[in-house]
């Protein structure tokens, strides 16, 4: 239990006499990092969270946009990450079953997921790799039990993460507007406990996410069953059609003491109930446990007397278990008791809202020196560090991960994972693209523009594909927010966050701050992950296969900005160097130029260009097309720097457009419109990845090969290294 | 005509399966709950994809078990076309329907990708509009997806012209590259990949002209013009 001995004192004053045991597991709960996001929520409220597609009701836990015709779209981000580093397969599982029933309290219908891992050093580290195999397959039998495609995320390695895991999950839902829960509750109606048992795993979960993790506390991670979620979201669903739902919430971190004191709080309402009334999965639960235990698979509902008979045929019919736990009061409070005898009765008001804290921060003293301007020994060629970085785990292909998770089911899927931004269908003749970035090696050199730059990133993905940027989920995962240092680096990171969020009109319409994310080397790097919504209204860009004689145009100007690069810390070991920063007015020109040639359909192709820089997004296009290439370094747009510069600098904003030359002209009518910084700097053919610099050969390299190595390797590195 | 979707706790394919009937195909498409009686009027059933009942115990066995598969052998019996797909083929070896086992992939994970049939039989109510040996991209996404059947079945299984489609490649280990079989009457038909997921264009990167011909030869099977 984490409740300090000066929050003890605020709450003896707060209720005026000493607080039961109940009482003290509850706020204990509630009271934590966790759910009450005490030392965040004061800034968090910088961030942009109103536009014109944004709907904001009462108690929703997850973001909701209207994309037209009736239709909105939910969206939210959650981690998992105590869990998942102490018990991989169950810790990844529920986090995925968490955020879904976040979309479903909304009333919408869970589409699409997608997930962000990060580990530590697979090649090295035996830990890591069992860690990162067993969260793959944990997501992939909830997803796939589902039936909820998991339709992109992404994989990082990075000895921050030793002995740790990294589990961010976001969710996509979609539905009818006239659909949506409009949370309301009136006197007398009943609170409804729907779905799985209460039994004695996940008990103090939120505790334990919000302490540095000492223990492996195994009992603090639920136990995943993704069957009864499938059938608690048909039911729900089923229960929405009848509109037999006056209010709803899932059950998560803090349990019930959460859900009821929270739903109250939103609503304005109380709640008496009575513990035993809860289904419990084992008989002799002491009253504190079921508050508390944070067992998966629950929705919390309220709703009246006449809808709860239809609602318990429903729950029959999926063979559920639903049990009606109390019933709304109008006096604001928490009135738990256990038959006729109370053992916690506590104003909403004070357990949902912890004192907010207004904690210190300083700059670090790493960062001191940590940006300038850093170089290394050129050489002739290149290709065999090329070799190197597409066989690393960070640049190598996914496909070992996400050929594992059913990415179709729902045949929404229209741009599958593998390409820079997934696309779903959607029922009005739109689509929705979607995609999820961090970059914590960035983020540790420069925490405010690493932010931005997965931000940009982030849209620059969605923008490959068609699509418009409308919304934005931020996960912030920090390590001891108490240590001054660490809290400026969170500061700095939501402060760029900002920035950007304000001047491109992307508003913020979910998100959660994971803090305490300690390692026993440390803290982790700062590890915002952001999620990008964009919607197509017309058609998403067809990518079509690039032939021999097609052309390759880059948009956009290469700066010496390796600071954090695949090349610096892979190849060279080097951490430090000048971050990549985003030039705002540059972006938003390119994002415009970029989406007007791809409406007009002049390009085969758009490719993003980050991790491993120009050379290794230009091999991607080469190795998912088995086709060859020939690139002048000296074409590229940007200041004169050394090849290695050229080729593995990570700097944001550039986007390769691949067209057939007829297109050109079209395209350069555009181009020219928005004034941006482009060049043509080679055409595909052959049978090699082939660049010069200064008409010299400095990488040459089959495809064959390259594609072979970049395919294979991260699957060889989980199962035979 | 009348298609039932049978859905089971746990199936997940039932509501692509029943748009890509009704609103691609313009069927008549109703879904069976797994524990009411199958209705009397149908012409054709489907069992979708999915882990009816979390695939416990082993993909397909517990719904096997399900009242509604009484009926479903009872309108087999009568020549009724069925098709399972994925976890229904699963479901149809278990109840017993179609001969041989699905077991785990040889990777021993869970697969989505997409991969190319080989159309073995061209008689059944569901292949019959396509050329023998056409080829169809499709993707398939199952853990236990392997087709296996001992050496003595198999043979009876050629002799019979019971494989209905087989992958141009190793896709999972399966038995002699099986992906789809037939029952000796060639009217009930398991296959693991996923149909559904491949005939609108928008959705499927390759061509979805082949895998429509399932659906279209059952219309033509039953006679009619939609």
């Amino acid at each position: 239990m984490s409740l300090e001995s000066h929050e003890l004192e605020e709450l003896k004053t707060k209720i005026g006499r000493e607080p039961t045991s109940t009482e003290l597991q509850i706020i204990a709960a509630e009271w934590s990092e966790h759910c009450s996001y005490k030392s965040s929520k004061k800034h968090l409220k910088m961030l942009p969270m109103d536009g014109p597609l944004v709907i904001n009701e009462k108690g929703y836990d997850s973001g909701v946009l209207d994309v037209g015709d009736g239709y909105v779209v939910t969206a939210h981000i959650e981690s998992h990450n105590h869990p998942s580093a102490v018990e991989p397969y169950g810790g990844a599982a529920t986090g995925v079953g968490g955020v879904i029933r976040d979309i479903l309290s909304a009333g919408t219908r869970p589409i699409a997921l997608l997930d962000g891992l990060r580990f530590g050093d697979i090649e090295k580290d035996q830990h890591a790799k069992w860690l990162f195999k067993n969260a793959v397959t944990g997501i992939a039998d909830y997803g796939n039990c589902l039936g909820i495609p998991t339709v992109g995320g992404e994989v990082e390695f990075d000895e921050c993460y030793t002995n740790y895991a990294m589990v961010d999950v976001a969710a996509i839902g979609f539905g009818k507007k006239e659909n949506l829960i409009k949370n309301h509750a009136k006197k007398g109606d009943l609170v409804i406990l729907l779905g799985g048992s209460t039994g004695r795993d996940g008990i103090g979960g939120s505790q334990f996410a919000s302490d540095s993790l000492e223990s492996d506390d195994r009992s603090a991670v639920q136990i995943p069953d993704p069957f009864i979620e499938k059938l608690i979201i048909e039911a729900i669903l089923e229960a929405r059609n009848e509109k037999l739902i006056h209010a709803m919430k899932d059950l998560g971190g803090g349990g019930l003491s959460c859900a009821v004191s929270e739903t109250a709080d939103a609503l304005d309402i109380g709640i008496e109930m009575d513990v035993e009334k809860v289904h419990t999965r084992e008989s002799d639960m002491h009253s504190d446990e079921i508050m508390i235990s944070e067992s998966q698979e629950r929705m919390l509902i309220i709703t009246d007397n006449e809808k709860l008979i239809k609602l318990q045929k429903i729950c029959e019919k999926f063979r559920i278990e639903c049990s009606v736990i109390g019933h709304v009061t109008f006096d604001k409070k928490m009135h738990v008791k256990k038959g006729e005898t109370t053992i916690a009765n506590l104003s909403t008001d004070i357990v949902a809202n912890a004192t907010l804290l207004d904690l210190p921060s300083k700059k670090p003293v790493y960062l001191e020196n940590i940006e300038k301007i850093k170089s290394f020994p050129q050489l002739s060629n290149y290709s065999e560090v090329m070799l190197k970085l597409l066989a690393s785990p960070n640049i190598a292909s996914k496909i070992w991960v996400y050929g594992q998770y059913d990415h179709e089911v729902g045949i929404r899927t229209v741009i599958k994972p593998g390409h820079d931004a997934s696309v779903l269908r959607l029922d009005n003749g739109k689509f929705l693209s979607i995609k999820i970035d961090g970059n914590p090696k960035q983020c540790y050199i420069n925490p405010r523009e690493g932010a931005i730059g997965c931000f940009e990133e982030a849209c620059r993905n969605v923008v490959c594909t068609g699509a418009k940027p409308i919304g934005m989920l931020d996960h912030l995962q920090f390590g001891n927010p108490k240590d001054p240092e660490i809290f400026w680096t969170f500061l700095e990171s939501l402060k760029g966050l900002t920035d950007f969020a304000k001047e491109f009109n992307i508003p913020c319409v979910g998100g959660k701050v994971s803090l305490y994310n300690e390692t026993p080397l440390g803290s982790i790097k700062p590890t915002p992950v952001i999620g990008v919504l964009g919607l197509i209204d017309k058609k998403p860009l067809k990518i079509q296969k690039i032939n021999s004689g097609d052309s390759l145009i880059i948009i956009g100007n290469t700066k010496d900005e390796l600071g954090g690069s695949e090349y610096f810390e892979y190849i060279h070991k080097f951490i430090g160097g000048m971050c990549p920063t985003v030039d705002f007015s540059e972006s938003k020109k390119n994002m415009t130029a970029v989406l007007e040639i791809i409406e007009n359909e002049f390009v085969k192709s758009v490719h993003d260009c980050s991790k491993g820089g120009l050379a290794i997004a230009i091999s991607e296009l080469c190795m998912t097309n088995k086709i060859g290439c020939n690139i002048s370094l000296e074409k590229i747009p940007g200041e004169k720097l050394d090849s290695d510069k050229i080729l593995f600098s990570e700097s944001h904003s550039r986007y390769l457009i691949t067209y057939e030359n007829k297109n050109l002209q079209k395209l350069q009518v555009i181009l020219k419109k928005y004034n941006v910084s482009y060049n043509i700097i080679g055409e595909f053919g052959k049978d090699s990845i082939f660049f010069t610099s200064d008409s010299k050969p400095i990488i040459d390299l089959s495809v064959d090969k390259a594609q072979n190595i970049w395919f294979n390797s991260l699957k060889e590195m989980v199962l035979h290294a | 005509m009348n298609v039932g979707v049978i859905v089971f706790p746990g199936s997940n394919c039932d509501r692509d399966m029943f748009h890509v009937l009704s609103d691609v195909f313009h069927l008549n498409v109703e879904y069976c709950w797994h524990d009411k009686p199958l209705p009397k009027n149908l012409d054709a059933v489907v069992l979708p994809g999915g882990f009816s009942y979390g695939d416990r115990l082993r993909a397909g066995v517990i719904a096997a078990h399900s009242p509604i598969i009484q009926d479903v052998k009872k309108i087999a019996e009568k020549g009724i076309p069925i098709l399972g797909v994925c976890n229904g083929f699963q479901i149809l070896v278990e109840s017993g329907l179609l001969p041989g086992v699905l077991l785990k992939n040889d990777s021993l994970n869970f697969m989505c990708e997409w991969t190319n049939l080989i159309v073995k039989n061209n008689q059944t109510p569901f292949t019959n509009q396509f050329e023998l040996n056409q080829k169809i991209p499709i993707p398939i996404a199952n853990g236990e997806g392997r087709y296996f059947v001992d050496d003595d079945t198999l043979i009876e299984l050629e002799k019979n012209n019971q494989i209905v489609f087989k992958y141009d490649q190793v896709v999972n280990g399966s038995s002699n590259h099986i992906a789809g079989v037939c029952n000796e009457d060639g009217n009930v038909v398991g296959m693991m990949p996923h149909p559904e997921r491949a005939v609108e264009s928008e959705i499927n990167p390759h061509d979805n002209k082949p895998s429509s011909l399932i659906f279209e030869s059952l219309i033509k099977k039953m006679g009619v013009n939609n």
